[in-house]
């Protein structure tokens, strides 16, 4: 008999390339979803260990909303020169001019809602039997009860009501024409887990997630970058504030909290002791008690 | 530090989802925002206090209806250890997901309600841990406060459940008395009841041993994928990937390929940029073998001195899981890891009556059945029996006509005919 017993970000780390391989392994057709944030960069850094040195068997898709933080975008185009593996860009700015979508007005006006029919259109476009993407059960009630493979209609929408069983580890992966999978890696990787795996790796981040001096607003109670893409008028007003930000979304609905971060310890240390959740940053999980649980059955992320 | 993750058998009645509230809660696992919006919330307890279940309801339909339908995962850690939390229904009709969240669980919880003390449900809970292998179970006696914390209502209950336990094969059982919505010896101990001796319920998920104690003869990988990148200078780079299901591998070890039986040595393993000499159960790695042997996805490397089952024809335990009842006449697909082959169902031996733990005669065997089958599959499996290995003695079956997953099966025997 031996015993032994794998550290938790190793086991993490392995049950997620294992995952990894499955997508690869079961689907004809798979796409990563690439948002530039740190959960889908560290789905890239678990690709690269999970198929290298061979290529990606998939390549990376980016539902662009066109109010980027611009330190996002390089990052990307940077990464994916150093990776050598193809990216595929939706725009939500084509499905607006298409007329499929109508931006939102108001104050409060964001794109994030429009990704999903980009999202959907882009998945039909490319033939797309899986997509990976970089939820977290952690971060949200809804998603807490999502499977790893998590099936699609043709709409791409979720039903709660009709999750296939996912038993052990074995996931099953078949499916009619036309619908997807959507599959989550880092399904049981917590906000932390993520930053220790982050800093274990040393992976570069965009330079967003740390401290950094930036123009913001107040809004609804959250601290907005100010920007082009936010609705301002004469009642708000302007300070330069020190801040960083927790999750990358668009520019529109993701708030920036003050901190004097800027190295990765210090981050660590701040979320640890943090009483505020990172989808307490979110506008647009505000809306309501089941917000996330009807834009997924609407065939969101 | 290292995970361990175990799921909670019981209903909202026995308080299941407020002793996750109250391990979350008193853990300060519970952020700021998430207590405000709890707190938002009109579902109170009756004395005003916030109702700690509804941290686990995610799902519109469960708030409306204040049960659980699906399993929903928890994460906190404490400064021992990480925890995963499969928080699944208790309810019959929802026996699939109960199943669904205990596979993965190294450790049970099975809660009772102090006042009704062991019922149908709790047999029937206790019956799929033992299904299921799950290594260890708590036994929480919840609603001590409501019988005035008493030792002998806890006695008697322990030792009615000890008679259950030894008829189901229960390996480890441990038991706790506790209050959930009091707070009793959840994560602090508790003051009114001296008697106890124990470690509250945090203290022992925190301390129990959930080391994996398996021979490092089971040596299994099932190839997930194999890794070509065919440039100019890996021409020759041929790596098998997948998980290291169980045992451990080491450079120089003779492996077999199975089904084909072919033989070879492992000559290099890698983990992307690091070369270990030996790797274990859990990891996923990529192995590189001296020989060129033909290997392909689905085939499984073992090692070669302690060879798995090999047969097409098994008995197994088999839960159903869908709303079609299983049909003798259809060819579903198993799925046996990495591995897929068209199987049958051969015969059904038994069902259990999993409220009483009878064993009949089946005519039929519909949505959340178990009981004892004979599988024939079109392909010969290497498998592990269930009770030797986990991890190399568990399939799913599939019905092609919808691609559902219908039932769990534990491989019990080479069925001989």
């Amino acid at each position: 008999m031996s015993k032994y017993n794998l550290d938790y970000l190793d086991e993490l780390e392995a049950e997620a390339i294992h995952i990894l391989r499955e997508v690869a392994g079961q689907f004809e057709k798979p796409a990563l979803l690439f948002s530039g944030g740190k959960d889908s960069i560290t789905l890239v850094r678990l690709a690269e260990k999970a198929f290298r040195p061979g290529k990606f068997p998939f390549p990376l898709v980016h539902i662009d909303t066109g109010h980027n933080f611009e330190e996002t975008i390089a990052y990307r185009d940077k990464m994916v020169e150093r990776l050598g593996e193809k990216l595929i860009i939706g725009h939500v700015q084509e499905s607006i001019d298409q007329g499929k979508v109508v931006e939102q007005t108001g104050k409060n006006a964001s794109r994030n809602a429009l990704q999903t029919v980009t999202l959907l259109d882009t998945i039909e476009k490319h033939g797309f039997d899986a997509c990976i993407g970089g939820a977290r059960r952690d971060e949200e009630k809804a998603r807490a009860k999502e499977r790893i493979f998590s099936v699609r209609d043709e709409f791409g929408q979720w039903d709660p009501k009709r999750q296939r069983p996912e038993l052990w580890n074995i996931y099953n992966g078949k499916i009619h024409k036309g619908e997807n999978v959507r599959v989550f890696p880092i399904s049981n990787w917590t906000e932390l887990d993520v930053w220790n795996y982050v800093k274990r790796e040393n992976i570069d981040l965009p330079s967003i997630y740390f401290a950094h001096y930036r123009d913001c607003i107040t809004r609804n109670g959250q601290l907005m970058a100010a920007s082009p893409f936010l609705n301002m008028d004469e009642e708000d007003i302007v300070e330069n504030k020190k801040v960083r930000f927790r999750t990358v979304g668009d520019m529109s609905c993701t708030a920036a909290v003050e901190s004097e971060a800027d190295e990765i310890g210090d981050i660590i240390a701040e979320i640890s002791a943090s009483k505020i959740s990172e989808r307490g940053a979110r506008m647009d999980d505000k809306v309501s008690e089941a917000a996330m649980e009807d834009r997924k059955k609407g065939g969101y992320f | 530090m290292n995970l361990l993750k175990f799921f909670t058998a019981g209903s909202v009645d026995d308080g299941k989802s407020t002793l996750i509230g109250r391990l979350l809660y008193d853990t300060d696992s519970i952020l700021a925002d998430q207590l405000e919006a709890l707190q938002q919330s009109n579902r109170k307890n009756d004395d005003g206090t916030i109702d700690l279940a509804i941290l686990t309801d995610g799902l519109r339909a469960e708030r409306e209806q204040g049960i659980t339908i699906d399993v929903a995962y928890k994460y906190f850690q404490t400064d021992k250890r990480k925890f995963i939390i499969a928080d699944t229904p208790g309810h019959i009709q929802y026996t699939r997901n109960m199943v669904t969240g205990a596979s993965t669980a190294k450790l049970a919880i099975i809660l009772i309600d102090a006042r009704n003390g062991v019922v149908e449900q709790t047999i029937r809970h206790s019956y799929l841990v033992s299904l299921l292998g799950i290594e260890h179970v708590v036994v929480a006696l919840n609603k001590m406060d409501m019988v005035d914390y008493s030792e002998t209502v806890f006695n008697a209950i322990t030792e009615k459940y000890k008679t259950l336990a030894d008829e189901l094969k229960l390996k480890e059982v441990t038991f706790i008395p506790v209050s959930a919505l009091k707070g009793d010896n959840i994560v602090h101990e508790s003051k009114h009841m001296e008697w106890y001796q124990g470690r509250s319920l945090l203290h022992f998920l925190e301390t129990v041993d959930v080391e994996d104690k398996q021979s490092y003869n089971l040596a299994r990988m099932p190839v997930q994928w194999v890794v070509r990148p065919q440039t100019d200078e890996l021409h020759d780079y041929r790596g098998y990937a997948g998980r290291v299901l169980s045992g451990s591998f080491k450079v120089n070890d003779r492996v077999t390929v199975l089904p084909s039986g072919s033989s070879s040595v492992i000559e290099r393993i890698e983990i992307f940029d690091q070369r270990p000499e030996e790797v274990h159960a859990g990891q996923s790695v990529t192995l590189h073998l001296k020989d060129n042997v033909d290997i392909s996805r689905g085939d499984v490397l073992v090692n070669a001195d302690h060879l798995p089952q090999n047969s097409k024809l098994i008995e197994a335990d088999v839960c159903w899981m869908d709303a079609r009842p299983l049909d003798e006449s259809i060819t579903y697909l198993l799925q046996h890891n990495s591995k897929v082959t068209k199987a049958k169902i051969n015969e059904i031996v038994y069902k259990v009556d999993i409220n009483t733990l009878e064993k009949e005669n089946a005519v039929d065997f519909k949505l959340n059945d178990i009981g004892r089958v004979v599988i024939k599959t079109a392909d010969e499996l290497a498998f592990d029996l269930y009770t030797d290995n986990k991890a190399n003695g568990a399939a799913i079956l599939i019905d092609s006509r919808t691609n559902l997953t219908v039932a769990a099966l534990m491989f019990r025997a080479v069925a001989d005919y």
